[in-house]
């Protein structure tokens, strides 16, 4: 493979990828996040 | 005798005669002291700068036989880095460390920490342009990572020929960053994007949340990226005892007694690397440049996702936040709390930047694995 086509190829789907892995984590944590939010302490009698 | 003594004699000076032969040892002690310079009076990194220093000069006195078949730090090169275990065993310390509870409570934070790691392709397009090999260029580009034992590990699996000068730039710049962003924050924002004051980070997480982050990424990051799972997976595990508590001791001792001597061992590795045969050319110093250059443009890349969140939300994001989408932890978020005060007393963006900056830190390895899995795609590397 010539290092332009490697290069374009690496830049494409290196950048793509890395933001729509992240991008997807996101989304998933702040699903997270909702479905166990923070429980309020339970006070004491 | 007289011979006999002679001869015993130009055993001792054998080492002056080569030392003057080979100029380019001579260099590199100079570049073992200035490392050792850096790092005991300037404070820059001084855990990888001295033994990486002290492993350099080892190496280039003549006739040295440390990094020869049966070496002391051939044996530990050996067992440590072409296994790539000395860096993955760092990464389940910096996981046992990190706090990712700021990106948690902001996950949106993550895109930043995506934005930052762009220096790496950017640089990699570079390389190739200057007339690197593919692989090589791979292992420049992964300095922009800003994350040391990403850069080795990949650099260790790659271009070994290339892990002194890679390793040695990923570590000076990741400590010269208070010097290197703010310039290049000031250069990309305005005054008044610079006076935004962010809400205070309230958002508390919960403890199940922040422990099915390190079996999500994992798994997820496993998934997409798997040739980067070594790398993921011993930061995750290290958070996973963190954040479990069940296991103190363990997260005691990756994060102390672990990290610390494969901190040794690695810095000894690289600076016995260092052969100044094979360090002292000018692809070096591309390399070096190039290390720069990849920094700038993840700071560039991060800043401009920032201004991009900042329009998105209608102001509500200061954009000097990205520029601590990089891996440089707490560092980056450090200098963008810095740099936001000296704007407006009132702002206050450290939470926001340490959440930015813990994105980056999962950014660079996810990034790193991205890469490994597109070689591996194009058939590359197996």
């Amino acid at each position: 493979m010539d290092n332009f086509t490697f290069g374009i190829t690496m830049l494409i789907c290196g950048m793509g990828g890395t933001i729509l892995t992240l991008w997807i984590m996101s989304l998933v944590m702040g699903l997270l996040g909702k479905l166990f939010p923070v429980k309020p302490e339970k006070k004491e009698a | 005798m007289a011979d006999a003594i002679i001869n015993g004699l130009s055993g001792l000076t054998v080492g002056f005669q080569m030392l003057a032969g080979d100029w380019r040892n001579g260099i590199m002690l100079i570049v073992g002291f200035v490392l050792l310079y850096l790092g005991i009076k300037k404070d820059c990194e001084p855990l990888l700068l001295l033994p990486i220093g002290f492993g350099c000069i080892l190496v280039n006195i003549p006739l040295s036989d440390v990094m020869m078949k049966e070496g002391f730090i051939r044996a530990i090169y050996d067992a440590g880095i072409t296994t790539e275990l000395f860096p993955l065993l760092i990464f389940v310390g910096i996981g046992a460390m990190t706090d990712f509870g700021p990106v948690l409570a902001q996950p949106s934070t993550f895109l930043l920490g995506a934005a930052g790691q762009f220096g790496i392709f950017l640089t990699l397009l570079l390389a190739l342009a200057l007339g690197f090999p593919q692989l090589d260029a791979v292992s420049i580009g992964i300095i922009g990572a800003c994350d040391g034992p990403t850069a080795i590990y990949v650099t260790s699996k790659f271009a070994p020929h290339l892990l002194g000068a890679v390793s040695v730039a990923a570590y000076s710049y990741m400590s010269l960053v208070p010097i290197i962003q703010p310039p290049i924050m000031r250069f990309l924002t305005t005054k008044k994007e610079r006076m935004i004051v962010m809400k205070a980070v309230a958002k508390p997480v919960s403890k199940t949340t922040k422990m099915l982050f390190p079996l999500v990424i994992t798994i997820l990051g496993g998934l997409i990226a798997p040739k980067g799972l070594p790398l993921l997976g011993t930061i995750m595990l290290g958070n996973l005892m963190r954040e479990s508590g069940v296991v103190a001791r363990l997260t005691k001792a990756s994060e102390n007694e672990i990290a610390n001597v494969v901190t040794l061992f690695l810095g000894l590795c690289i600076g016995a690397t260092m052969v100044g045969s094979a360090f002292v050319r000018a692809e070096t110093l591309i390399i070096l440049g190039l290390g720069f250059v990849a920094i700038c443009l993840d700071t560039v890349c991060g800043v401009l996702m920032g201004k991009v969140m900042s329009i998105a939300t209608g102001g509500k994001v200061n954009p000097l936040i990205g520029a601590a989408g990089i891996s440089a932890f707490p560092m980056a978020a450090r200098v963008v709390q810095k740099e936001g005060a000296k704007w407006n007393k009132k702002s206050y963006l450290l939470m926001h930047a340490m959440g930015a900056n813990a994105g980056g830190q999962v950014g660079s390895v996810i990034a790193a694995a991205v890469m490994l899995s597109v070689l591996a795609g194009m058939g590359i590397i197996r």
